[in-house]
């Protein structure tokens, strides 16, 4: 094939702009969702937990988490009258087949669900040597698994455990608060499948969110405020041993 | 006849040269591997938000299912089971959203639902309304006695509502 001087001219502007779309990647996936409209965060009230395992089950079943991984759990605390704060937990496969009976031992029993912080301050986004781990404009904290080279800074630099190198890709993982549910107007999958409403996700910009009618008559704490991360995972009738 | 000696400062352009080229290429090579929405919204590349809200759901919700199923909705959502979403307890259905007649969601046993909330458990919340299993039904199912949608009041042993 012979190309002309006159066909080359014609020609590359044609390749420069399909070169350009390859550069630019893909569009956008929501073109309804408005990124700077939105600050997610998830209220947890403890006092309605009943440890049933959906949550877990349900965000392996969304989310395609490995056997044996967890990006929500749940734990049982066990809070003896007289050592206040060293209290028993135990978590039988992240509470997925739920809990067995416990023999009355006194003291304060209940459930706390636990998941990924989505920290406005994340001590994880900060190691990330690659920029593969970030905080969205709406307040969420995601990895790009084609940038995340797994060295694993951040699974030592979450202060609350809450990521882990997927077996099969070796790169970090956590939850994603459902980001594909909540920009399509979806709550996640664990709010979804919570029973009693223990779990709620919470857009704090939505001046509509029940979260804010809920927090003016509650006093809400978040974990390890003392590390100051800007967690936005809310709990309600958090007892001060829970870690 | 030997070579002309080179002047000071000619030396010194060469060097300016070699840096020039090399800056150029840094240049070039750093535009075509940088992906363009890398720093669009901070020090990451900005398209992966994008990639990964492009991900399908596997759960419907409850807002989806309660466009069919009008009158279990209306029901439960006069019962004591008001709080639990379909999904819940019928799992994840999005296909069965999509496709509602070729793709039917199994049929659940009660006998093993039902105790995964309502199994006695010291750590569960007081007024949470608890059972030993064993004890409670004789092994009979759940739903001979309680419809799973509204599951108070107990309807006669053996019939339906």
């Amino acid at each position: 094939m012979k190309i002309t001087r006159r066909q080359l001219l014609i020609l590359l502007p044609a390749a420069a702009v399909a070169w350009e779309s390859v550069l630019a990647g893909t569009p956008e996936a929501s073109p309804n969702y408005a990124l700077t409209e939105h600050w997610w965060g998830m209220l947890v009230d403890i006092s309605k937990c009943i440890g049933c395992g959906n949550c877990v089950r349900a965000c392996a079943t969304e989310n395609d988490v490995p056997e044996g991984y967890f990006r929500t759990w749940v734990e049982r605390y066990h809070v003896n009258d007289t050592d206040l704060f060293d209290p028993v937990v135990d978590s039988p496969n992240g509470g997925k087949d739920g809990f067995p009976p416990i023999l009355d031992r006194g003291g304060r029993n209940f459930f706390v669900p636990k998941m990924c912080n989505h920290c406005a301050d994340s001590p994880c986004t900060q190691v990330c040597p690659v920029g593969a781990t970030f905080i969205t404009p709406d307040g969420v904290v995601l990895v790009d698994k084609t940038y995340c080279v797994g060295c694993r800074y951040c699974i030592q630099a979450c202060p609350y455990g809450c990521r882990f190198l997927n077996p099969k890709t070796h790169t970090a993982e956590k939850c994603t608060l459902c980001y594909h549910r909540i920009t399509k107007g979806l709550t996640t999958a664990c709010c979804e499948a919570c029973p009693t409403g223990a779990r709620q996700l919470a857009d704090l910009k939505n001046p509509n969110d029940p979260i804010h009618a809920f927090l003016k008559t509650h006093t809400v704490q978040v974990l390890k405020p003392y590390m100051a991360t800007g967690a936005k995972l809310f709990y309600n009738d958090l007892d001060g041993s829970v870690r | 006849m030997s070579k002309p000696k080179l002047k000071d400062y000619e030396h010194l352009l060469r060097v300016a040269l070699v840096f020039a080229i090399g800056a150029i290429v840094f240049v070039l090579v750093r535009a075509v591997l940088v992906p363009r929405s890398f720093g669009e919204y901070g020090h990451y590349r900005g398209n992966a938000i994008a990639e990964i809200a492009a991900k399908t759901p596997v759960f419907a919700g409850h807002q989806v299912c309660e466009t069919c199923h009008t009158d279990v909705a209306t029901m439960k959502n006069a019962g004591k089971h008001v709080t639990v979403n379909c999904e819940a307890c019928h799992g994840a259905l999005a296909n069965h959203a999509d496709d509602p007649v070729t793709i039917q969601p199994p049929k659940l046993d009660t006998a093993i639902l039902c105790v995964h909330c309502h199994e006695v458990n010291g750590a569960r919340p007081a007024d949470f309304p608890q059972i030993v299993a064993e004890e409670h039904s004789a092994g009979l199912p759940c739903e001979t006695c309680h419809q799973p949608h509204s599951p108070l009041p107990v309807i006669g042993a053996g019939g339906k509502p």
